[in-house]
């Protein structure tokens, strides 16, 4: 049986005195799609944080493609570079143009030179439908579009893994579409992602698994098949009638 | 232990840096230490009682007094020390919590003429002291803060009036603020000094205390007067409506409604604008007079005591550096009690 | 109206008693004490200067000594200023707190007291030439000064050199466009050539009781640099500190998240954004250095106030004149710092943050 890419073992995060993940336990497979759904508070973003290290655990383990994320900075930097990260926030860099944003990290991390990086950006730029907005600063662009290009430059460091932080909360319900439909094409090439999202049409038609996680606990794990018809837990129950009511 | 090694020992680069910067430490502190305070000399009253090789503390000793009230006569110098008195329970007052601000602002206000008298000796029947004989901390104080109490009322009028409807008086207020603020303090004091007794009738003369205060309240004034700005930029429009619905006027919703709040609100700006004019009282030493710096710089050159320059300079640093230190702390306490600042 | 005439009668009484008194001295007024020989030497200058130069001279004199020292220590306090700035957010927990230390201490004892110490102190107590600290060589600190070595360029070479600059200049342009690292390297090594050819560098040494060659730096002027830009340093770290702090958290976890090595991500995500916070405040402390840097006075180095305000007002006695166009010279060198800060805010600090 093949070895998992994310490997998440008994982990335990504490902010001060309060717990926001209790013993969690989830293997992604290569290629696979998991979408993470729960209430607010229930320590959704902190997972997708610890994956990337981003958030330190306090107890467990935490293996991406065999690398432990305990290992110090070395080992922190080199899961970072197989793994790509897409905030709630956007989290562009305002001071740097689109075409900027996308080269800085090929450049600088992966030592790319600035004309194969340009090439890079241009590519991902027409994946995610705007190569026309290279040139622009970010706040220059629409919500959806600036959440586009932080979908393109996560991707333009080739990752293996993509992770996405409820990547359409910030956004007006028109853009919404066109960034659930970057992500869907993007999960229709393969690509392995964990994505928090409260956008359950988006998990109905990619998720290969839905977890759903209350109190900092894993409540219920299934294919979307099974999650949405025959819910085991009652707090899963009460969950999706409260969200699938509109 | 797992401490150590997260802060100072995480990686080689980080091990290389710490003891680097350990060894620079050793290599500056051991001696210095030695120097000040192992192989000092604390004991004596000349010169030649310092033999160890260390710092001459005895030179300290022996002027410290002089330090302190400069050449005030020594008989008179209990009147600096009820002065001192004063003011400290003055500052006292407004840091305690349970007196209000405007009891502590009465008491201040009488306080300060209250000093100026007692240490003039001026109405009082004590002996007259001359101000050319006032000198070291105790000058330095007074310039300090007799210098604060001219330059608030002004800054005060400055603030709002760079803040006016009328074009004239925002103006000249701007320009005026904006002027002492581009030249250096010293150019300032160059021109109290030399250009004031130029402007008064013949005959009569200022005290070159009276005009180095008047040189250090406009410079003061035009910093403070920024810093009030502050404050009054922070107050929401709606208390302006809010006072003019209530009927006041200009002077009634500004003296009632609007400085109480700005004014707290700029407390810790206030307090950083007294360190930096309590440094800056130093560049009187460049027209002439001996504050703390000025007589200590000035009694390097006795002849019995030659060669102290590190002495003077390090106990100067020190007491320059624990008031403004303090001064700073206090700053900032006030700044995180009142939250104001905070978000 | 009575406001208006109090103040109109206030200043023709006050332009009356300087009249009389100017008069009573036997002070002259108007601006013609300005081309009058001096009659006094001067120990440091930038251009040519004797007792029988005008006084007008001397003006320029001391205004450039101003604008060389503070040019120096803007440039020492900005580079110590921000290396300490950082370094308070340094992994390092012992460099950290240097950097804490050296801050409280620095900006919390008076300036003038600390020229002072660097000068008597320090500089004037150094060891006499014959036994100067010898750094590789090349300088030598001792109670007459830093020597150092000097360029020395041979008639016309200087059209040679401004002319390899303004090559170098020019592709230093192209190349930021383009990228062409190759046309760049060369033009610079065509600098390095230019340089070699038509300069030499005389480099000081002991001959007898004294240094030749090279050129010396005075003590006054070292002790002044080292104060000011050390002093400044201390608030433009604290000034960095806060502009660093001002960046939000999200930018730094999205460079984390990519990878980005630490020293880029405060080069080329941090830094510029702090730039937006730091550059008004740093304009500010920039024009305090300056201001400052006339406590030169207090030790007797050449600059504009203390041959201005000091040897010529002692010497004309004009008290209104020198004060007026020593405070106008401030005030107009207060005026161009501000505003070319304004345009590089505007066109750098700003980027992508106005939309
Ligand atoms: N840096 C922090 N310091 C203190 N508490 C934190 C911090 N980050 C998160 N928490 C707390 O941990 C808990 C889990 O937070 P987390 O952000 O993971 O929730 P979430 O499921 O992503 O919620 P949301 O849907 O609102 O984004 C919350 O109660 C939150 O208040
Ligand atoms: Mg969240």
């Amino acid at each position: 049986m093949a070895e998992p890419v994310i490997k998440v073992e008994q982990v335990h995060k504490w902010f001060g005195s309060h717990q926001a993940l209790a013993g969690i336990d989830l293997s992604v497979m290569a290629g696979e799609r998991i979408v993470v759904c729960g209430p607010s508070g229930s320590g959704k973003s902190t997972l997708v944080r610890c994956m990337n290290g981003l958030e330190t655990m306090n107890a467990g383990k935490i293996t991406v493609n065999q690398i432990d994320l305990a290992g110090g900075s070395a080992a922190v930097e080199q899961v970072r570079k197989s793994v790509g990260m897409v905030f709630q926030q956007f989290n562009l860099f305002p001071h740097l143009t689109v075409e900027e944003n996308l080269c800085l990290a090929p450049t600088r991390s992966l030592g790319l030179s600035q004309a194969n990086a340009q090439e890079r950006a241009r590519k991902y730029l027409e994946r995610v439908h705007i190569p026309e907005q290279a040139g622009k600063f970010p706040l220059q662009l629409s919500g959806g579009q600036q959440q586009r290009v932080a979908i393109a430059r996560a991707l333009c460091m080739e990752p293996q893994i993509m992770l996405f932080d409820e990547p359409t909360s910030a956004l007006d319900p028109e853009m919404i579409k066109e960034v659930l439909d970057v992500i869907a094409e993007l999960a229709a090439d393969g690509m392995t992602m964990v994505c928090v999202t409260h956008e359950m049409g988006l998990a109905r038609a990619m998720a290969d698994r839905i977890v759903f996680l209350d109190e900092g606990q894993i409540v219920e794990e299934a294919p979307p098949s099974e999650f949405f018809k025959a819910p085991k837990s009652d707090r899963t129950k009460q969950f999706l009638s409260r969200i699938l009511q509109h | 232990m797992s401490w150590a090694r997260q802060n100072l020992f995480s990686g080689w680069g980080n091990t290389l840096t710490t003891v680097l910067i350990g060894f620079v430490l050793v290599w500056a502190l051991v001696p210095f230490l030695d120097w000040a305070v192992f192989s000092a000399d604390w004991v004596g009253s000349k010169r030649v009682d310092c033999n160890t090789g260390g710092a001459c503390w005895v030179y300290v000793i022996q002027r410290f007094d002089q330090f302190m009230y400069g050449f005030y006569p020594e008989a008179e110098r209990w009147r600096v020390d009820v002065g001192a008195v004063l003011l400290m329970i003055a500052l006292m007052l407004f840091f305690l919590p349970r007196v209000t601000g405007r009891l502590a602002l009465v008491f201040l206000l009488l306080a300060l003429p209250v000093g100026w008298i007692l240490l003039t000796g001026q109405g009082l029947g004590l002996p007259a002291v001359e101000t050319r004989l006032w000198g070291g901390m105790m000058l330095t104080v007074v310039l300090t803060v007799a210098g604060l109490a001219l330059a608030f009322p002004v800054a005060i009028l400055l603030a709002l009036g760079r803040r006016s409807s009328l074009p004239v008086v925002r103006i000249s207020c701007t320009a005026f603020i904006e002027l002492w603020r581009g030249v250096p303090l010293i150019t300032v004091l160059f021109m109290a000094s030399v250009m004031l007794p130029l402007f008064l009738p013949d005959g009569a003369s200022v005290d070159k205390l009276l005009r180095a205060l008047i040189g250090v309240s406009l410079f003061a004034g035009a910093y403070l007067a920024e810093v009030i700005r502050g404050g009054l930029q922070a107050i929401p429009r709606g208390q302006y409506e809010a006072a003019a619905a209530l009927g006041l006027g200009y002077w009634k919703t500004m003296i009632y409604v609007i400085l109480p709040q700005a004014l707290r609100h700029v407390i810790p700006g206030l307090i950083n604008t007294v360190i930096a004019l309590f440094k800056d009282t130093t560049l009187v030493l460049i027209i002439g007079m001996f504050d703390f710096l000025g007589i200590i710089q000035a009694s390097l050159n006795d002849q019995e005591w030659l060669g102290l320059a590190a002495e003077g300079y390090v106990f100067a640093a020190l007491v320059y550096w624990s008031i403004c230190f303090g001064l700073s702390r206090l700053s900032i306490n006030v700044e995180q009690r009142s939250g104001v600042y905070r978000g | 109206m009575v406001a208006v005439a109090v103040v109109i009668a206030g200043a023709v009484w006050l332009f009356g008693n300087t009249l009389d008194n100017l008069a009573n001295r036997g002070i002259a007024s108007g601006f013609s004490f300005l081309k009058s020989t001096a009659g006094f030497g001067i120990s440091t200058s930038l251009i040519d200067f004797s007792e029988a130069s005008s006084i007008g001279r001397a003006f320029w004199v001391g205004l450039l000594n101003t604008l060389l020292v503070s040019a120096i220590s803007v440039v020492l306090a900005t580079i110590l200023g921000f290396a300490i700035g950082i370094a308070r957010f340094s992994k390092n927990w012992l460099l950290g707190r240097v950097a804490t230390v050296y801050v409280e201490t620095l900006r919390n004892i008076p300036l003038l007291l600390q020229i002072f110490f660097w000068y008597f102190a320090v500089l004037r107590a150094l060891p006499g030439p014959r036994q100067s600290y010898d750094l590789a060589g090349w300088f030598f600190l001792n109670n007459r000064g830093f020597y150092i070595p000097k360029l020395e360029i041979i008639d016309g070479g200087g059209w040679v050199l401004l002319g390899a600059v303004v090559m170098a200049f020019l592709a230093f342009w192209q190349c930021r466009h383009k990228g062409i690292s190759r046309s760049c390297a060369g033009l610079a090594v065509l600098l390095f050539i230019s340089l070699l050819a038509v300069g030499s560098v005389s480099v000081p040494a002991l001959t007898g009781f004294n240094f030749t060659g090279g050129t010396v730096l005075s003590p006054e002027l070292v002790a002044l640099v080292i104060a000011l830009s050390s002093y400044t340093a201390a608030f433009i770290a604290e000034i960095v500190r806060a502009g660093v702090q001002s960046v939000p958290r999200g930018q730094i976890e999205a460079a984390d998240a990519l990878s980005l090595p630490d020293k880029d991500r405060m080069r080329f995500v941090v830094i510029p954004q702090a730039l937006r916070v730091i550059v008004p405040l740093l304009t500010n402390q920039y024009l305090n250095l300056t201001k400052n840097s006339s406590l030169a006075a207090a030790i007797a180095f050449p600059d504009l106030v203390s041959v201005f305000a000091g040897t010529v007002l002692n010497i004309t006695g004009q008290a209104i004149e020198i004060i007026g166009i020593t405070m106008a010279v401030y005030l107009t060198i207060s005026l161009t710092i501000a505003f070319s800060m304004n345009i590089f805010n505007r066109t750098t600090a700003m980027r992508g943050l106005s939309s």
